[in-house]
């Protein structure tokens, strides 16, 4: 058995994979089962855990506990009571409290845990790119980890997935050169800069990473697009009501960008939604040739969105 | 029966018309304007056939039922030009060749005719190229263009023409054409008609199509269920998914139909991949579909927004016509006609919760939003989520 905690879940997913590859290398015939904590009916682990007709050795992977229901958690307190040493479980939480007697149960019995912490601090970041490219038995030179750091590191999955295309695309040390040819005014990641700093009612760094983004000639239009993007998951999410999975089903998105949206939302209100979303069609319409300066209206935007970003109050 | 039957409610235009096509030279440009529905090109075509029409007797011209008359009707009769846009402007080759044809005597009638069904729908480039040949066009050409109003076509062209304006027709009008034509039923034509606002087109969709109506009626009853800002970016959503599931599904199958007839025509094979010498045709036949899928999304939205206007229109009437007696009451609707007749309590009680400057507000909302989707390149989602937030009950403000 096996716990992989917390929010990040690129972390998380590459965790799972890596468990489940090394006991596919020792068992090929390994019979995989998936369940959901959040959408569970009673018995559904007990069915899993039972030995097949054949004896396949068994994988269990169970997700959504940071979200599981009152079933799930009867039926896993008596599991971890009672564990079957020849079936491997792994269980997901995302996060938070919910089914907090089961954690410390699974902890208390000793499984391993593997915890998922988002990497906030840009020097993890970076550490976490070296291991990659130390593991690849690649060699980039610090400031072409910095510059990589700057143009995909507000996602970790991005992050990773720019670390395996240098590996795979070059050869040699990576150099600034080679990041920033392939990086450099990226314009998704830039504009999610922009956005996640705004949304999160950053002023001062959501407009320097606007001013970032113009000066290395990413167009406004994408910019508040990106924005409203952002802005729009907010308000679906605002006065939503039900668990993380059933609004993202409903929203047809993913459970975790609802969770991202509720962590986002902290300090908005409605009516700063309101302006939020008045100000970005106001913007739409000028840097779609209405206004004679399009840099100001998205500064403007961008000010009155970070602004709102705090408006909740307390 | 003539051609004239189908304009009812606009007797004044008809009764112009009908005099110009019988003089020995009319005027050699029109422009007939009125507002989306009233029948501005059904007009020119009807003038282009009593022009056209092979009758003697100056009083019948317009029959209907000549050869002449059924081939204009019918967009078939080799001297009468119609052409219209389904994309969002008139490409200026296409008014190149207009100007073209327009230089050639009639083959058979009295008259060359062109008309230009929407002639609001030009660049100031291509009405250029049209101006020359309006301005000075050959002895036996007349020109007929079409237009919401005289101030969608630059003053240059519209000092040429000689203008005609067309009325919103009245209800009970569009209701009898309904009627008559269509062969609605009364109750239904009555309901399809006022609804329609008297757009002869619409009402006819209306009453011949059950989930036309099953939209207008979701959108008329957004502002009942407009409470807080989720509910109106999901309203907004759902806005722009049904205007385009509905674009797409009649363009869909036209644009295969279409594909296959050119590919036909020029003779490419049955399988395998596409010749490169044909490539350049099929794909200036997609960038025609793609700017046409566009523009029917923004009518649709434009539609639906004008029947979305119609509630706080009924508000409004209902507000103003309450002045003086503190509330407004089941008495009050007796001194007002409702479009939405159907939801007149509903509509009685949101007078009462908010005033007549507020309903002035959002109607100004809704404007707004219309102007910028049916003339600017934005995001539709976004400007109808931005709408939608301003007719919040609750302005979170
Ligand atoms: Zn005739």
């Amino acid at each position: 058995m096996v716990l992989i905690q917390g929010p990040e879940e690129f972390l998380a997913a590459r965790a799972v994979q890596h468990y489940r590859a090394r006991l596919r290398s020792i068992r090929p015939d390994l019979e995989r089962t998936l369940l959901d904590a959040s959408t569970y009916s009673a018995g559904e682990l007990q069915n899993a855990v039972s030995p097949s007709l054949f004896g396949e050795p068994k994988l269990i992977e169970v997700g959504s506990l940071a979200t599981m229901n009152d079933a799930f958690l009867v039926d896993a307190l008596e599991y971890v009571s009672a564990p079957d040493p020849d079936v491997a479980v792994v269980l997901l939480h995302g996060g938070g409290v919910r089914g907090k007697k089961l954690l410390d149960a699974i902890k208390a019995s000793g499984a391993p845990l593997v915890e998922c912490h988002p990497l906030k601090r840009d020097s993890d970041k970076a550490d976490f790119a070296a291991a990659e490219f130390r593991r690849a038995e690649r060699r980039i030179e610090p400031a072409a980890l910095r510059s990589l750091i700057a143009a995909v590191g507000s996602s970790l999955a991005d992050l990773s997935a720019a670390c395996s295309q240098l590996i795979a695309d070059t050869v040699g040390p990576i150099s600034v050169e080679i990041v920033d040819k392939y990086y450099a005014g990226r314009v998704e990641a830039t504009a999610f800069r922009v956005a996640d700093a705004a949304v999160s009612g950053n002023t001062s760094a959501a407009l320097s990473a606007l001013r970032y983004a113009l000066a290395t000639g990413v167009d406004p239009v994408p910019l508040v697009a990106t924005l409203a993007m952002k802005v729009r998951t907010l308000a679906r999410v605002f006065s939503a009501h039900g668990s993380s999975t059933a609004i993202a089903k409903d929203l047809g998105m993913q459970a975790w960008q609802i969770d991202q949206a509720r962590r986002d939302m902290a300090g908005w209100s409605a009516a700063g939604l309101a302006r939020a979303i008045t100000v970005l069609a106001q913007a739409d319409a000028e840097v779609k040739g209405a206004a004679k300066d399009p840099v100001y209206a998205v500064e403007h935007a961008v000010t009155v969105i970070a602004r709102a970003a705090r408006s909740r109050t307390r | 029966m003539s051609v004239w039957t189908d304009l009812q409610g606009q007797e004044p235009v008809v009764e112009q018309l009908r005099r110009a096509a019988t003089v020995s030279t009319p005027n050699h440009a029109w422009l007939i304007t009125g507002p989306p529905g009233s029948g501005r090109s059904n007009a020119a075509i009807a003038f282009a056939a009593a022009l056209v029409c092979e009758r003697e007797e100056l009083a019948a011209r317009g029959c209907g039922v000549c050869h002449a008359c059924h081939t204009v009707l019918a967009g078939t009769h080799a001297d009468v030009t119609f052409i219209a846009t389904e994309k969002t402007t008139i490409a200026i080759d296409e008014a190149r060749a207009l100007v073209n044809k327009a230089q050639d005597s009639p083959s058979s009638a009295r008259w060359r005719i062109i008309i230009v069904g929407d002639a609001d729908r030009m660049t100031e480039r291509t009405t250029n190229v049209l101006l020359k040949a309006i301005e000075e066009p050959p002895p036996r050409t007349i020109w007929i263009l079409c237009a919401p109003s005289p101030a969608d076509v630059l003053v240059t062209i519209r000092s040429r023409c000689r203008t005609l304006t067309l009325r919103v027709p009245p209800v009970a009008d569009v209701a009898a054409l309904l009627i008559r034509r269509d062969g609605v039923d009364p109750a239904m034509a009555e309901y399809a008609a006022r609804t329609a606002q008297s757009h002869v087109g619409i009402a006819r969709r209306l009453a011949t199509d059950e989930g036309a109506r099953e939209r207008r009626n979701e959108i008329v009853r957004i502002p009942l269920k407009l409470r807080d800002v989720t509910e109106a970016v999901r309203a907004a959503a759902a806005l722009v998914d049904a205007a385009t599931a509905e674009a797409n599904s009649s363009n869909t199958e036209r644009d295969a139909t279409e594909r296959e007839r050119l590919l036909r025509s020029l003779g490419a094979p049955e399988s395998g991949p596409l010749p490169a010498a044909l490539r350049g045709q099929v794909k200036a036949l997609e960038e025609d579909q793609k700017r046409r899928a566009k523009r029917s999304i923004t009518d649709t939205l434009d539609r639906a927004l004008t029947d979305l206007t119609s509630f706080y229109r009924d508000v409004l009437l209902i507000q103003l016509a309450a002045v003086g007696a503190g509330s407004a009451t089941t008495e009050t609707l007796a001194r007002v006609e409702l479009v939405n007749r159907e939801l007149a309590s509903n509509l009685v009680e949101f007078a009462n919760q908010s005033s007549a400057e507020d309903t002035l507000v959002r109607m100004d909302a809704i404007a707004t939003v219309r102007r910028r989707v049916t003339k600017t390149n934005v995001a539709p989602l976004l400007a109808l989520e931005a709408m939608a937030v301003s007719l919040l009950a609750d302005r979170p403000d």
